[in-house]
Protein backbone atom coordinates (compact mmCIF):
# COMPACT_ATOMS: atom_id res chain seq x y z
CA UNK A 1 0.00 0.00 0.00
CA UNK A 2 2.72 2.42 1.01
CA UNK A 3 4.56 1.53 -2.15
CA UNK A 4 1.48 2.33 -4.19
CA UNK A 5 1.16 5.74 -2.53
CA UNK A 6 4.83 6.52 -3.23
CA UNK A 7 4.40 5.30 -6.78
CA UNK A 8 1.36 7.53 -7.33
CA UNK A 9 3.15 10.46 -5.76
CA UNK A 10 6.14 9.95 -8.01
CA UNK A 11 3.93 9.75 -11.08
CA UNK A 12 2.00 12.89 -10.21
CA UNK A 13 5.21 14.73 -9.37
CA UNK A 14 6.79 13.81 -12.66
CA UNK A 15 3.60 14.80 -14.49
CA UNK A 16 3.68 18.12 -12.67
CA UNK A 17 7.28 18.66 -13.63
CA UNK A 18 6.49 17.79 -17.24
CA UNK A 19 3.56 20.21 -17.32
CA UNK A 20 5.53 23.11 -15.94
CA UNK A 21 8.14 22.60 -18.62
CA UNK A 22 5.85 23.89 -21.37
CA UNK A 23 6.09 27.64 -21.54
CA UNK A 24 3.06 29.75 -20.73
CA UNK A 25 1.81 31.56 -23.83
CA UNK A 26 1.23 35.25 -23.37
CA UNK A 27 -1.25 37.43 -25.18
CA UNK A 28 0.45 40.26 -26.99
CA UNK A 29 -0.80 43.49 -28.57
CA UNK A 30 1.06 44.76 -31.62
CA UNK A 31 2.11 47.84 -29.64
CA UNK A 32 3.64 45.55 -27.02
CA UNK A 33 5.48 43.57 -29.69
CA UNK A 34 6.94 46.75 -31.15
CA UNK A 35 7.90 48.01 -27.69
CA UNK A 36 9.50 44.67 -26.91
CA UNK A 37 11.65 44.88 -30.03
CA UNK A 38 12.44 48.57 -29.53
CA UNK A 39 13.60 48.12 -25.91
CA UNK A 40 15.09 44.64 -26.35
CA UNK A 41 18.83 44.11 -26.09
CA UNK A 42 19.12 41.98 -29.22
CA UNK A 43 20.10 43.34 -32.62
CA UNK A 44 18.19 41.05 -34.92
CA UNK A 45 14.57 40.06 -34.29
CA UNK A 46 13.02 37.28 -36.34
CA UNK A 47 9.26 37.31 -35.94
CA UNK A 48 7.41 34.35 -37.39
CA UNK A 49 3.64 34.57 -37.82
CA UNK A 50 1.93 31.20 -37.69
CA UNK A 51 -1.23 29.38 -36.65
CA UNK A 52 -2.04 25.89 -35.41
CA UNK A 53 -4.40 25.34 -38.37
CA UNK A 54 -1.70 26.25 -40.92
CA UNK A 55 0.08 23.05 -42.00
CA UNK A 56 3.03 24.73 -43.74
CA UNK A 57 3.53 26.76 -40.55
CA UNK A 58 3.80 23.60 -38.46
CA UNK A 59 6.30 22.13 -40.91
CA UNK A 60 8.37 25.29 -40.71
CA UNK A 61 8.41 25.82 -36.92
CA UNK A 62 11.14 23.21 -36.27
CA UNK A 63 13.45 25.21 -38.59
CA UNK A 64 13.13 28.18 -36.25
CA UNK A 65 13.99 25.91 -33.32
CA UNK A 66 17.06 24.68 -35.20
CA UNK A 67 18.07 28.26 -35.96
CA UNK A 68 17.69 29.17 -32.29
CA UNK A 69 20.31 26.57 -31.40
CA UNK A 70 22.61 27.75 -34.19
CA UNK A 71 22.51 31.42 -33.17
CA UNK A 72 22.73 30.79 -29.42
CA UNK A 73 24.90 33.41 -27.71
CA UNK A 74 24.40 35.96 -30.48
CA UNK A 75 22.22 39.05 -30.31
CA UNK A 76 19.37 37.35 -32.13
CA UNK A 77 15.83 36.79 -30.85
CA UNK A 78 13.23 34.60 -32.47
CA UNK A 79 9.61 35.32 -31.57
CA UNK A 80 6.81 33.01 -32.68
CA UNK A 81 3.54 34.92 -32.90
CA UNK A 82 0.42 32.79 -33.24
CA UNK A 83 -2.54 34.27 -35.12
CA UNK A 84 -4.98 31.69 -33.79
CA UNK A 85 -8.25 32.92 -32.37
CA UNK A 86 -7.96 33.85 -28.70
CA UNK A 87 -10.56 31.21 -27.91
CA UNK A 88 -8.08 28.54 -29.10
CA UNK A 89 -5.22 29.59 -26.83
CA UNK A 90 -5.70 27.00 -24.10
CA UNK A 91 -6.73 24.15 -26.36
CA UNK A 92 -4.91 24.28 -29.69
CA UNK A 93 -1.95 26.62 -29.22
CA UNK A 94 -0.75 25.24 -25.89
CA UNK A 95 -1.05 21.70 -27.22
CA UNK A 96 1.04 22.40 -30.32
CA UNK A 97 3.70 24.29 -28.36
CA UNK A 98 4.01 21.28 -26.10
CA UNK A 99 3.91 18.76 -28.92
CA UNK A 100 6.60 20.52 -30.96
CA UNK A 101 8.56 21.30 -27.76
CA UNK A 102 9.00 24.92 -28.85
CA UNK A 103 11.79 26.67 -26.98
CA UNK A 104 11.51 29.99 -28.82
CA UNK A 105 9.17 32.42 -27.12
CA UNK A 106 5.56 31.99 -28.25
CA UNK A 107 2.86 34.66 -28.13
CA UNK A 108 -0.70 34.91 -29.32
CA UNK A 109 -1.48 38.16 -31.10
CA UNK A 110 -4.26 39.90 -29.20
CA UNK A 111 -5.60 42.15 -31.94
CA UNK A 112 -9.18 42.23 -33.19
CA UNK A 113 -8.78 44.01 -36.53
CA UNK A 114 -6.87 42.16 -39.24
CA UNK A 115 -7.42 45.23 -41.43
CA UNK A 116 -5.29 47.13 -39.00
CA UNK A 117 -2.53 44.74 -37.99
CA UNK A 118 -1.68 43.12 -41.36
CA UNK A 119 -0.69 46.46 -42.88
CA UNK A 120 1.11 47.54 -39.73
CA UNK A 121 3.28 44.42 -39.80
CA UNK A 122 4.00 44.87 -43.52
CA UNK A 123 2.34 46.63 -46.44
CA UNK A 124 3.64 43.74 -48.56
CA UNK A 125 1.65 41.13 -46.64
CA UNK A 126 -1.57 39.83 -48.22
CA UNK A 127 -2.45 37.96 -45.04
CA UNK A 128 -1.39 34.47 -46.14
CA UNK A 129 0.40 32.32 -43.56
CA UNK A 130 3.17 31.58 -42.80
CA UNK A 131 4.98 34.91 -42.88
CA UNK A 132 8.23 36.08 -41.30
CA UNK A 133 9.57 39.51 -40.48
CA UNK A 134 13.27 40.23 -39.94
CA UNK A 135 14.04 43.42 -38.02
CA UNK A 136 17.67 44.47 -37.80
CA UNK A 137 17.79 47.33 -35.31
CA UNK A 138 21.43 48.19 -35.98
CA UNK A 139 20.90 48.53 -39.72
CA UNK A 140 17.39 49.92 -39.18
CA UNK A 141 16.05 47.45 -41.74
CA UNK A 142 12.85 45.42 -41.98
CA UNK A 143 12.52 42.53 -44.46
CA UNK A 144 9.26 40.71 -44.87
CA UNK A 145 8.68 37.24 -46.35
CA UNK A 146 5.24 35.86 -47.18
CA UNK A 147 6.39 32.30 -47.73
CA UNK A 148 7.19 28.98 -46.10
CA UNK A 149 10.91 28.55 -45.46
CA UNK A 150 12.98 25.42 -45.80
CA UNK A 151 15.78 25.42 -43.22
CA UNK A 152 18.32 26.49 -45.85
CA UNK A 153 16.12 29.33 -47.05
CA UNK A 154 15.64 30.49 -43.47
CA UNK A 155 19.37 30.33 -42.86
CA UNK A 156 20.04 32.29 -46.06
CA UNK A 157 17.51 34.97 -45.08
CA UNK A 158 19.11 35.12 -41.65
CA UNK A 159 22.57 35.55 -43.22
CA UNK A 160 21.33 38.35 -45.46
CA UNK A 161 19.56 40.18 -42.65
CA UNK A 162 21.98 39.72 -39.75
CA UNK B 1 30.79 28.44 -51.53
CA UNK B 2 27.99 26.78 -49.59
CA UNK B 3 26.83 30.12 -48.22
CA UNK B 4 26.92 31.61 -51.68
CA UNK B 5 24.64 28.88 -53.02
CA UNK B 6 22.25 29.33 -50.12
CA UNK B 7 22.06 33.09 -50.71
CA UNK B 8 21.54 32.49 -54.41
CA UNK B 9 18.72 30.06 -53.66
CA UNK B 10 17.09 32.55 -51.31
CA UNK B 11 17.26 35.30 -53.93
CA UNK B 12 15.76 32.93 -56.46
CA UNK B 13 12.86 32.05 -54.18
CA UNK B 14 12.22 35.73 -53.45
CA UNK B 15 12.14 36.55 -57.15
CA UNK B 16 9.81 33.60 -57.82
CA UNK B 17 7.50 34.83 -55.09
CA UNK B 18 7.49 38.32 -56.52
CA UNK B 19 6.24 37.17 -59.91
CA UNK B 20 2.65 36.89 -58.73
CA UNK B 21 1.05 40.31 -58.51
CA UNK B 22 -2.45 40.49 -57.10
CA UNK B 23 -4.87 42.29 -59.40
CA UNK B 24 -6.18 45.52 -57.94
CA UNK B 25 -9.46 47.43 -58.39
CA UNK B 26 -9.73 49.06 -61.81
CA UNK B 27 -7.84 46.28 -63.58
CA UNK B 28 -9.38 43.90 -66.11
CA UNK B 29 -10.25 40.45 -64.78
CA UNK B 30 -8.84 37.70 -67.02
CA UNK B 31 -11.21 35.17 -68.61
CA UNK B 32 -11.74 31.89 -66.78
CA UNK B 33 -12.21 28.50 -68.39
CA UNK B 34 -11.86 25.68 -65.90
CA UNK B 35 -13.30 22.28 -65.11
CA UNK B 36 -16.31 22.39 -62.80
CA UNK B 37 -17.19 19.67 -60.27
CA UNK B 38 -19.89 18.47 -62.73
CA UNK B 39 -17.15 17.76 -65.29
CA UNK B 40 -18.13 20.63 -67.62
CA UNK B 41 -15.86 23.52 -68.50
CA UNK B 42 -17.14 26.78 -67.02
CA UNK B 43 -16.22 30.40 -67.66
CA UNK B 44 -17.78 33.84 -67.54
CA UNK B 45 -19.40 33.27 -70.94
CA UNK B 46 -21.68 30.65 -69.34
CA UNK B 47 -23.48 33.54 -67.64
CA UNK B 48 -24.56 35.88 -70.47
CA UNK B 49 -27.09 37.68 -68.26
CA UNK B 50 -24.70 38.34 -65.38
CA UNK B 51 -23.79 41.93 -64.58
CA UNK B 52 -20.58 40.75 -62.96
CA UNK B 53 -19.16 38.00 -60.76
CA UNK B 54 -18.10 37.27 -57.23
CA UNK B 55 -14.93 35.24 -57.87
CA UNK B 56 -13.87 33.33 -54.76
CA UNK B 57 -10.59 31.45 -54.41
CA UNK B 58 -11.44 28.92 -51.73
CA UNK B 59 -10.80 25.26 -50.93
CA UNK B 60 -11.89 22.21 -48.98
CA UNK B 61 -9.22 22.15 -46.33
CA UNK B 62 -8.38 25.60 -45.00
CA UNK B 63 -10.08 26.34 -41.66
CA UNK B 64 -10.66 29.94 -42.75
CA UNK B 65 -12.28 28.75 -45.99
CA UNK B 66 -14.43 26.32 -43.99
CA UNK B 67 -15.38 29.12 -41.62
CA UNK B 68 -16.51 31.23 -44.57
CA UNK B 69 -18.18 28.44 -46.57
CA UNK B 70 -21.72 29.19 -45.39
CA UNK B 71 -21.20 32.90 -46.07
CA UNK B 72 -20.06 32.08 -49.64
CA UNK B 73 -23.21 29.97 -50.15
CA UNK B 74 -25.29 32.89 -48.86
CA UNK B 75 -23.57 35.39 -51.17
CA UNK B 76 -24.67 33.32 -54.16
CA UNK B 77 -28.18 32.89 -52.75
CA UNK B 78 -28.50 36.65 -52.29
CA UNK B 79 -26.83 38.02 -55.39
CA UNK B 80 -26.93 35.43 -58.23
CA UNK B 81 -30.55 36.35 -58.99
CA UNK B 82 -29.58 40.03 -59.02
CA UNK B 83 -26.83 39.49 -61.59
CA UNK B 84 -23.79 38.74 -59.43
CA UNK B 85 -23.29 34.96 -59.18
CA UNK B 86 -20.47 33.33 -57.22
CA UNK B 87 -17.74 31.46 -59.10
CA UNK B 88 -15.59 29.47 -56.67
CA UNK B 89 -12.11 28.28 -57.66
CA UNK B 90 -9.89 25.87 -55.75
CA UNK B 91 -6.30 27.10 -56.22
CA UNK B 92 -4.55 24.29 -54.34
CA UNK B 93 -2.39 21.59 -55.87
CA UNK B 94 -3.82 18.16 -54.97
CA UNK B 95 -0.38 16.59 -54.57
CA UNK B 96 0.63 19.14 -51.96
CA UNK B 97 -2.84 19.22 -50.38
CA UNK B 98 -4.53 15.85 -50.80
CA UNK B 99 -7.81 17.06 -49.30
CA UNK B 100 -8.20 19.48 -52.19
CA UNK B 101 -8.33 16.91 -55.02
CA UNK B 102 -10.98 17.16 -57.73
CA UNK B 103 -12.81 14.16 -56.23
CA UNK B 104 -12.83 15.75 -52.77
CA UNK B 105 -14.16 18.96 -54.33
CA UNK B 106 -16.98 16.99 -55.94
CA UNK B 107 -17.83 15.39 -52.61
CA UNK B 108 -17.93 18.71 -50.79
CA UNK B 109 -19.98 20.48 -53.48
CA UNK B 110 -22.50 17.64 -53.37
CA UNK B 111 -22.66 17.42 -49.57
CA UNK B 112 -23.12 21.17 -49.15
CA UNK B 113 -25.36 21.47 -52.24
CA UNK B 114 -23.28 24.20 -53.87
CA UNK B 115 -25.56 26.23 -56.16
CA UNK B 116 -22.53 27.78 -57.90
CA UNK B 117 -19.61 26.42 -59.94
CA UNK B 118 -16.65 25.08 -57.95
CA UNK B 119 -13.75 25.00 -60.38
CA UNK B 120 -10.45 23.17 -60.30
CA UNK B 121 -7.45 25.28 -61.30
CA UNK B 122 -4.98 22.64 -62.45
CA UNK B 123 -1.46 24.10 -62.47
CA UNK B 124 -2.68 27.27 -60.71
CA UNK B 125 -2.82 29.20 -63.98
CA UNK B 126 -5.90 31.29 -63.16
CA UNK B 127 -4.72 31.66 -59.57
CA UNK B 128 -1.51 33.26 -60.83
CA UNK B 129 -3.33 35.45 -63.37
CA UNK B 130 -5.41 36.93 -60.55
CA UNK B 131 -2.55 36.80 -58.08
CA UNK B 132 -4.65 35.04 -55.48
CA UNK B 133 -2.36 34.32 -52.52
CA UNK B 134 -4.64 32.64 -50.01
CA UNK B 135 -7.98 31.06 -49.31
CA UNK B 136 -10.45 32.63 -49.11
CA UNK B 137 -9.48 35.47 -51.46
CA UNK B 138 -12.23 37.28 -53.34
CA UNK B 139 -12.48 39.45 -56.45
CA UNK B 140 -15.72 41.29 -57.28
CA UNK B 141 -15.99 42.11 -60.97
CA UNK B 142 -18.42 44.13 -63.07
CA UNK B 143 -19.03 43.96 -66.80
CA UNK B 144 -18.08 47.04 -68.85
CA UNK B 145 -17.32 47.90 -72.47
CA UNK B 146 -13.67 47.10 -71.80
CA UNK B 147 -14.40 43.74 -70.22
CA UNK B 148 -14.77 42.65 -66.63
CA UNK B 149 -13.43 45.30 -64.29
CA UNK B 150 -12.32 44.45 -60.75
CA UNK B 151 -14.30 46.58 -58.31
CA UNK B 152 -13.27 45.04 -54.99
CA UNK B 153 -10.67 42.54 -53.73
CA UNK B 154 -10.13 40.97 -50.34
CA UNK B 155 -12.27 39.33 -47.71
CA UNK B 156 -16.03 38.79 -47.31
CA UNK B 157 -16.03 40.63 -43.98
CA UNK B 158 -13.76 41.32 -41.02
CA UNK B 159 -15.10 38.57 -38.80
CA UNK B 160 -13.51 35.18 -39.60
CA UNK B 161 -14.51 33.62 -36.29
CA UNK B 162 -18.13 34.74 -36.69
CA UNK B 163 -18.33 36.29 -33.24
CA UNK B 164 -18.31 40.04 -33.93
CA UNK B 165 -21.74 41.66 -33.87
CA UNK B 166 -20.27 44.88 -35.24
CA UNK B 167 -18.96 43.11 -38.34
CA UNK B 168 -18.05 45.12 -41.47
CA UNK B 169 -19.71 43.52 -44.50
CA UNK B 170 -17.13 44.43 -47.17
CA UNK B 171 -18.41 42.17 -49.96
CA UNK B 172 -22.12 42.74 -49.31
CA UNK B 173 -21.60 46.49 -49.24
CA UNK B 174 -19.55 46.39 -52.46
CA UNK B 175 -22.16 44.34 -54.37
CA UNK B 176 -24.99 46.53 -53.08
CA UNK B 177 -23.11 49.63 -54.27
CA UNK B 178 -22.71 48.14 -57.76
CA UNK B 179 -26.41 47.20 -57.84
CA UNK B 180 -27.35 50.83 -57.22
CA UNK B 181 -24.91 52.07 -59.86
CA UNK B 182 -22.38 53.33 -57.32
CA UNK B 183 -18.70 52.52 -56.79
CA UNK B 184 -17.91 50.53 -53.64
CA UNK B 185 -16.77 52.79 -50.78
CA UNK B 186 -14.16 50.21 -49.72
CA UNK B 187 -12.37 48.58 -52.66
CA UNK B 188 -9.76 46.45 -50.88
CA UNK B 189 -9.44 44.67 -47.57
CA UNK B 190 -6.82 42.41 -46.04
CA UNK B 191 -7.39 39.24 -44.07
CA UNK B 192 -5.51 36.24 -42.74
CA UNK B 193 -5.88 33.10 -44.82
CA UNK B 194 -4.22 29.82 -45.75
CA UNK B 195 -1.48 30.23 -48.29
CA UNK B 196 -2.19 28.81 -51.76
CA UNK B 197 -0.64 25.32 -51.93
CA UNK B 198 1.38 25.50 -55.12
CA UNK B 199 2.71 22.52 -57.00
CA UNK B 200 6.30 21.92 -55.98
CA UNK B 201 8.54 22.40 -59.00
CA UNK B 202 12.12 21.33 -59.15
CA UNK B 203 14.53 24.24 -59.51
Amino acid sequence: MRLLVIFCLAISLSLFAFQTKAQPIKLLKLDQLEKRIELGKDTLYIVNFWATWCLPCLEELPHFEKLKVKVAGQKVKILLVSLDFKSKLKSDVTAIVKKLKLKNEVFLLDEASQQNYIDRISKDWSGALPATLFINKQKNRRSFFEQEFTYNELLASYNINK
Amino acid sequence: MKNYIIILLAMLSVSVGAQVKTLTPGMIAPEISLKNVDGKTVGFSNFPKAKGFIVVFTCNTCPYAKGYEQRIIELNAKYASQGYPVIAINPNDPIVSAGDSFEKMQELAKAKKYSFPYLFDAGQKVTDLYGATKTPHLFLTKKSDKGLIIEYTGAIDDDPEGTNIKRSYFMDDAVKALLTGEKPAITTSKAIGCTVKKAKTAI
